[in-house]
């Protein structure tokens, strides 16, 4: 069941979730993405997990047409497979630059050392991007490790923070507050201006993280 | 077009790394993760480049940190808008919503806010920092934009652009000595009253039963020291909400009022994250944003709930004041 919500007078919040997250329905919201993309009045389509966010133009559509054409895309949208490329992510874990790794093994009820084979055995899948300029919220994460985000979020996360939160994995592209837990550090950089695409991932890709020493 | 840069046009001699270069921002890179950014009071800057005839995308210098002094070093003419710091221009006072030539070698003031909390100031030509991602607004976040990504300090040099199409004047001496002011009445914003801001309800209204509704609308809500060009933590009772179910991660946009455990309303604002998990109860209109972005820490907010029609009439009637006003003074002839 489609909820759409105001946000704002120039945008509509597309919520598709229907309980847990689901991978057809992101694939689902990512074919609705491009689909609505290039429709005039229509200047900004930004995938959530399982939702999206629509932004239009107030001067030249009515948020009732866009509503209705959003209903109309969505009820037509097939299931986007987009071409995904799989990204290696190598991780210090733990130690001074992987603070909450600990922590995370004792809510968890697992070892430290479980709790690295289990976030490095996984495949994750990059369902959006957003928040900060160039994070990723991955899917894919074992349930074991999807403990709460902290009572309170730390002011500063470096970036390359390899970090977990709400049931997702992510990493930081830039140095910001962040509630998520530190598990270690890379550094891969995952936004960058000094790149044709500033962004390394995009929605779709495959990302594996791999603990390396030292 | 014909760039002719006077290199280091403007030297800050006070400043906080608050103040920074800003414009309308960036409305295309939501999908980068890319906050809109740009001036918190977008309606101000725009005023300012409208009254000395730039394009209305220009970027000029927000200033919500005071004293706050620069130094001309070519002849120019400059707005100053937003809110009213009691200005000179080497000793002689500038009016808020007045236009003014300087000639290189004077020096223009700004002190703390009589009224409002965020002033503009626009250059003939605009701030020519280079465009990133379709913007000159500072990222301080993403450490883009402006001057390498950072707010504003002593001895930095800004140029300026050439003048555009409409500028009044590429000449100084053609621009009236006494000034210009914005004809139109300018709603104020005083620091000492109740703003009033109108809202739509949001995705998560209904977690909040009537009577929570009502006392939202109803209390005063207090812009607490935590409050910036992120977003402002408001104070006043908790708002409880009937479910506590956790959001999966969704796109949100400036005006948003997360309403997270605390039951202490964040109202996001220009350099917001562009993604959230927080209920959200509301959002502040658009063409009332620019009332928060002139409200000071301890400065009072009422909240009224509108109509989405009411919202975009009130945009389209911010669009249409500032093209009566280029209109007015020769800028727009169309």
């Amino acid at each position: 069941m489609l909820k759409l919500s105001m946000a704002g007078s120039e945008a509509i919040l597309v919520d598709a979730a229907s309980g847990a997250f689901d991978q057809a329905i992101q694939q689902r919201i990512w074919a609705f993405a491009k689909k609505m993309r290039g429709i005039d009045g229509i200047e900004q389509v930004v995938p959530g997990v399982n939702n999206v966010l629509v932004v239009f133009d107030s001067l030249h559509v009515s948020g009732e047409a866009v509503e209705a054409l959003i209903r109309k895309e969505w009820a037509g949208a097939g299931l986007e497979t987009p071409s995904a490329k799989v990204v290696d992510v190598p991780v210090h874990y733990g130690g001074a630059l992987g603070e909450d790794l600990a922590s995370v093994a004792q809510e968890s009820g697992l070892s430290v050392a479980e709790v690295i084979a289990r976030h490095s055995g996984a495949d994750y899948s990059v369902a959006a991007v957003g928040a900060m300029p160039g994070f990723v919220y991955l899917t894919g994460l074992d349930p074991a490790l999807a403990v709460r985000r902290r009572n309170t979020p730390r002011l500063s996360v470096p970036k390359g923070a390899v970090v977990i939160g709400g049931g997702h994995a992510g990493i930081m592209p830039c140095t910001a507050p962040s509630g998520w837990h530190i598990l270690g550090m890379t550094d891969i950089d995952l936004f960058s201006l000094e790149r044709a695409d500033p962004l390394l991932l995009h929605p779709g890709d495959v990302v594996r993280f791999h603990p390396v020493e030292g | 077009m014909q760039r002719n840069s006077q290199d280091g046009a403007l030297e800050i001699l006070a400043s906080s790394t608050l103040n920074s270069i800003q414009d309308q921002g960036r409305r295309h890179s939501l999908t980068l993760g890319v906050s809109v950014g740009g001036a918190m009071d977008r309606f101000a800057l725009s005023a300012g480049n409208a009254l000395i005839g730039n394009d209305l995308s220009l970027a000029g210098i927000e200033v919500v940190f005071f004293p706050f002094r620069l130094k001309f070093h070519a002849d120019t003419v400059f707005a100053l808008t937003g809110a009213d710091t009691g200005a000179n221009l080497d000793g002689s006072p500038i009016p808020a919503w007045w236009a003014v030539p300087a000639r290189a070698g004077q020096v223009l003031s700004l002190g703390a806010p009589r009224v409002g909390a965020r002033a503009y100031i626009a250059v003939t030509g605009g701030i020519d920092v280079p465009v990133v991602l379709g913007s000159r607004a500072t990222d301080q976040k993403g450490g883009f934009g402006g001057i390498g990504g950072r707010g504003l300090q002593r001895g930095d040099r800004l140029p300026l652009g050439a003048p555009t199409l409409g500028s009044i004047t590429g000449n100084p001496k053609a621009f009236p000595q006494a000034g210009l002011g914005a004809a139109i009445q300018w709603p104020e914003v005083r620091a000492d009253a109740h703003t009033t801001v109108r809202v739509l309800p949001a995705a998560e209204w209904d977690r909040f039963a009537p009577e929570v509704q009502e006392q939202f609308l109803s209390v005063p809500w207090q812009v607490s020291a935590d409050a910036n060009r992120v977003g402002y933590r408001l104070s006043g009772p908790e708002l409880v909400a009937l479910c506590q179910d956790s959001l999966m991660s969704h796109g949100i946009v400036p005006g948003t009022i997360q309403v997270p455990s605390s039951g202490q309303p964040i109202v996001q604002l220009a350099d917001a994250n562009t993604c959230g998990g927080y209920p959200k109860i509301a959002t502040v209109i658009e063409a009332d944003q620019r009332l928060l972005a002139q409200t000071r820490v301890g400065g009072q907010v009422r909240f009224v709930l509108a109509t989405r029609a009411q919202a975009q009439a009130a945009l389209r009637a911010q669009h249409d004041d500032l093209l009566a006003l280029s209109r007015a003074l020769g800028t727009v002839t169309a």
